[in-house]
């Protein structure tokens, strides 16, 4: 199977693997950059991953699928992840939500078929205070309302 | 709360944008705390720590000073010290506000306490999520090595300290601090039998200190002004303060940094302003997710660890979740079972599967599909998960199950006979 990384990446990965007490532990911050590059973690990365750590494939596909924040195929360029937990749920997420998958018309779990946006619902994000929150790839947006999603989606999509 | 201005702790300067850069956290009597640290016998920091009556912030509440002394006194084998920066109970977003305002009082915190107990190593495991945070932790790191507050020798004392910081890639259960330890060391983060106990094998097989954030914070203040002027911030056995998150429909959400005695309702009321659009109050989850709901007549309580013990919840985390009347209380307990279903981490069977259940019972209620006897379904799913699994997360999701039927069994009798809401 072939999987390549840019040079920086592979230095990156080096780095990491060099850097921890033992090399599995840099397993995690390995599936980030692989993820970093291609947008997900493709299959072929798997035993890519494995070699470096000095570990079985069926470890790292363990880890790659325990995580939620490792996508194990593509995604659209903005991940858009809206928090359905109790606090957000309290301010509307479900409106929230409905409002985003009318907006780019697809459901929670899709891609919109330009593969600009993936709609994902995701467990609590650390912003209570500030509900309903979403991500878009590493980014929260916060005190969402109808309008404020309209104008990001816009500026998304003039690739602003 | 009272006309008196509180003294703060952590949220003083928070304000200040410059604070979190180095030279704003100089500016604050930053790092004058290890300065104090390093020139003290090691024993004296553990006893200052020990008289703040500094209680582990992370949800447990277990007194910092008494952990640390579970640390082997055999130096031979290096330790190590586990900053747990995975916040993830709902209603919890405290440590958030830390990493991103006021990064530095953690640094200084982390250093004094590996001086104290000689550790030379300190992981940080933040949160996945928390990019933002994790690049102003990684400056501030940066700032206090070049400063020498950090790395070989800091400041002249011979004590050398490394720290380095880590991502999560997503799992609630990651703040549970062995599966913190097994995350770390590049496993899924399944939960480890206790004992032995991470003071004796933890990561990396080498003896452990996990504390939380806000924990740590607290540490440079105690070190600059006393352990004794700490502890009389709070109430007896709570020292200092704590930061109460406020989340739920009220006029003024947010961290509020109060005395850990502070009256519940009026954390709610005076504090976070009352609910919204005039509405009257329905309950109060009161130290994040897994804590048992209150009723609205029941919130005459302060938040210490004891009397919020007396009444039947827990302090947790302090993540206050303000539920309005109106709201469907079966709804409500589905969101979180779906949520303790989604982060079990399968490992053992009544969790597992429980969590699961309970997702799906409470879910056909809501649903308008709840047969009888559902209700005591849950109740006996709930029995046969608590203290039944490695770690508390089977516990964190029956607890909120058996508080929500306790307390609004009506709503869900009334859902299953109707097959509808009338909350």
């Amino acid at each position: 199977m072939s999987f390549s990384l840019t040079e920086a990446a592979r230095a990156e990965l080096d780095r990491l693997f060099a850097g921890y007490p033992n090399r599995a532990a840099a397993i995690l911050p390995a599936l980030h950059v692989v993820q970093r590059e291609k947008g997900y973690v493709p299959d072929e990365a798997i035993p890519f991953l494995a070699e470096l750590a000095g570990t079985s494939p069926a470890d790292v596909e363990g880890i790659a699928t325990f995580y939620t924040m490792y996508n194990r195929g593509p995604v659209g360029r903005y991940h858009l992840q809206v928090c359905r937990n109790l606090s957000c749920s309290l301010m509307g997420a479900e409106h929230i939500i409905a409002h985003v998958s009318g907006k780019l018309g697809i459901r929670p779990g899709e891609t919109t078929p330009d593969g600009m946006f993936t709609l994902s619902m995701a467990e609590c994000l650390g912003s209570c205070g500030t509900a309903p929150v979403m991500m878009v790839n590493d980014e929260y947006h916060e005190n969402l309302t109808p309008e404020s999603i309209d104008a990001l989606i816009e500026r998304l999509r003039a690739g602003e | 709360m009272s006309g008196r201005r509180m003294e703060t702790v952590l949220t003083t300067h928070f304000a200040d944008e410059g604070f979190r850069r180095l030279e704003g956290y100089l500016g604050k009597a930053g790092y004058e705390g290890l300065r104090k640290a390093v020139a003290m016998p090691r024993e004296a920091i553990v006893d200052e720590v020990k008289k703040a009556n500094l209680r582990g912030r992370g949800g447990a509440g277990f007194p910092a000073g008494v952990k640390w002394g579970f640390l082997p006194k055999d130096l031979s084998r290096p330790r190590v010290l586990v900053v747990n920066a995975d916040e993830g109970e709902p209603g919890t977003f405290k440590d958030r506000l830390i990493l991103s305002r006021g990064p530095h009082l953690l640094v200084e915190g982390i250093a004094i306490t590996c001086f104290a107990l000689q550790i030379h190593e300190a992981w940080i495991y933040i949160r996945g999520e928390y990019a933002r945070e994790a690049r102003i932790l990684e400056e501030a790191l940066s700032e206090a090595r070049a400063a020498g507050f950090l790395g070989k020798d800091l400041l002249g004392s011979g004590f050398d300290l490394e720290v380095v910081l880590h991502r999560g890639a997503g799992a609630y259960i990651c703040g549970e601090e062995t599966s913190t330890i097994n995350s770390l060391e590049g496993k899924r983060g399944w939960p480890r039998l206790k004992p032995p106990f991470p003071a004796a094998v933890g990561a990396f097989g080498r003896p452990t200190l996990v504390n939380n954030v806000e924990t740590l914070a607290n540490v440079p203040w105690i070190l600059r002004n006393g352990g004794e002027r700490f502890a009389a911030l709070g109430c007896e056995k709570n020292g200092g303060t704590r930061l109460v998150g406020v989340s739920g429909p009220v006029v003024r959400p947010g961290i509020y940094e109060l005395p850990a005695n502070a009256n519940l309702r009026s954390v709610v009321y005076d504090v976070a302003g009352g609910l919204r659009d005039g509405k009257a109050l329905k309950a109060v989850i009161p130290g994040g997710s897994s804590t048992p709901v209150l009723r609205a007549d029941e919130i005459d309580v302060t938040l210490d660890i004891e009397s919020m013990a007396a009444k039947g919840t827990m302090a947790g985390t302090c993540g206050v979740i303000v539920i309005p009347e109106g709201t469907c209380m079966v709804r409500a307990l589905s969101v979180l079972m779906n949520f303790y279903a989604h982060e079990s981490c399968g490992q053992c069977s009544p969790c597992r599967e429980g969590t699961g259940w309970l997702a799906r019972i409470v879910g056909r209620i809501e649903a308008g599909e709840g047969k009888p006897g559902d209700v005591e379904l849950i109740l006996d799913v709930c029995d046969n998960m608590s203290g039944r699994t490695i770690c508390a997360l089977a516990d964190a999701a029956a607890m909120p199950a058996q508080s929500f039927i306790g307390k609004f069994r009506g709503e869900f009798d009334r859902h299953i006979a109707e097959g509808k809401c009338r909350p």
